[in-house]
C-alpha cells in the first residue's frame, strides 16, 4: 500500500530532485561566468530522468549501516545518483577560455525554475488527488 | 536539501564581483596617486577569480589572489613636481581609466545577475515550502 503510494509520486519526485540539483549547476555557471579557464557544466536532462526513474524503480536497495559499506560518492564528474555531469558546448570562445555565455546560462536557469514550480503544481495537485480518495469526499 | 547550496555559491560569486569592483574602484581612485604607501608611484590591482569546485559538479567562486598590473608607468614630464628625476619626468600610475570603467560595469553587471540568482532559487525553495498544502 505505502509503495503505491511512493510509486504515484516517484515521477514527480524524481524530476523535482534532478531540476534542484540542475539549477544548482547553472547558478554555478552564472558564479563563475568570469572566471578564467572555467568551463560551464549542464546535466542531459532526458536521460538523468531516465536513468533515476529506472533506478529507483529497483526495489532493496542496500542500507550503508557500517562506515566500511561503499558508498556512491559525488565527485566532479557525476551527481549522487551516477548522472554524468557534462560540459557544454560553447558557441564562440573566448579570450580567458571561459566557455560561460550569459544568455544561454540565464534562459536555461529561467527555464529551469519554471519547470521546478511546473512540478511542484503537478505534485501538489497529485496530492490533493491522494486527500480526496482517502476522505471519500467528506 | 541542494536548493540552498545555490545560496553558499551565488553568495561567493558576490563577494568575489564586490572585490573586484573594490580593485576598481581603488584603482580608479589612484588614477593620479604619484606616490603609495612605498614611495613609489601607485601600480593597478587586478582580482584573479577562482573555480572553488563543490560536490556535484558545482563550482563557488574565490578571489586567488590580487596582481599588480606589470606594465610600465605612465612618464609624465613635469620639472617643477617634486617627485621629478633628473631629467624632468614623473612617474605615473599606470592605471588604464577605459579599463577600468568596463571592468567596473562588468563586474556591476555580473553581482547583479548573481543576486537574480539567487532571488530565484529563495522563490523555488519557498514553492517548495507550499508541497502538500
Amino acid at each position: 500500500m505505502v509503495s503505491k503510494l511512493d510509486d504515484y509520486l516517484r515521477f514527480n519526485e524524481a524530476a523535482l530532485s534532478l531540476r534542484a540539483q540542475r539549477q544548482q549547476l547553472l547558478a554555478s555557471n552564472i558564479a563563475n561566468a568570469d572566471t578564467p579557464n572555467y568551463k560551464a557544466r549542464d546535466i542531459d536532462f532526458a536521460s538523468a530522468l531516465q536513468g533515476a526513474l529506472s533506478k529507483s524503480a529497483q526495489p532493496g536497495q542496500l542500507a550503508a549501516t557500517s562506515p566500511q559499506h561503499q558508498q556512491a560518492v559525488a565527485n566532479g564528474d557525476m551527481l549522487g545518483d551516477g548522472t554524468p555531469v557534462l560540459y557544454r558546448q560553447s558557441a564562440q570562445g573566448a579570450a580567458d577560455n571561459n566557455t560561460v555565455d550569459m544568455d544561454v546560462e540565464r534562459n536555461q536557469f529561467a527555464d529551469n525554475g519554471l519547470r521546478y514550480e511546473a512540478g511542484i503544481t503537478m505534485l501538489n495537485s497529485q496530492i490533493r488527488n491522494l486527500m480526496a480518495a482517502i476522505q471519500g469526499g467528506n | 536539501m541542494s536548493l540552498f547550496n545555490i545560496f553558499n555559491v551565488s553568495g561567493s560569486a558576490m563577494s568575489a564581483q564586490a572585490q573586484r569592483l573594490n580593485a576598481t574602484a581603488s584603482n580608479l581612485a589612484n588614477a593620479d596617486s604619484a606616490t603609495d604607501a612605498s614611495g613609489k608611484a601607485y601600480r593597478a590591482k587586478q582580482v584573479v577569480f577562482q573555480a572553488v569546485p563543490l560536490e556535484d559538479g558545482n563550482s563557488a567562486v574565490k578571489v586567488a589572489q590580487v596582481v599588480e598590473d606589470p606594465s610600465p608607468l605612465k612618464q609624465i614630464y613635469d620639472p617643477k613636481h617634486p617627485m621629478a628625476d633628473d631629467k624632468g619626468y614623473v612617474s605615473m600610475p599606470n592605471v588604464n581609466v577605459v579599463d577600468e570603467m568596463v571592468n567596473m560595469l562588468s563586474a556591476s553587471r555580473s553581482y547583479q545577475n548573481n543576486v537574480e540568482t539567487m532571488n530565484a532559487a529563495k522563490t523555488m525553495l519557498l514553492k517548495t515550502l507550499t508541497i502538500g498544502q
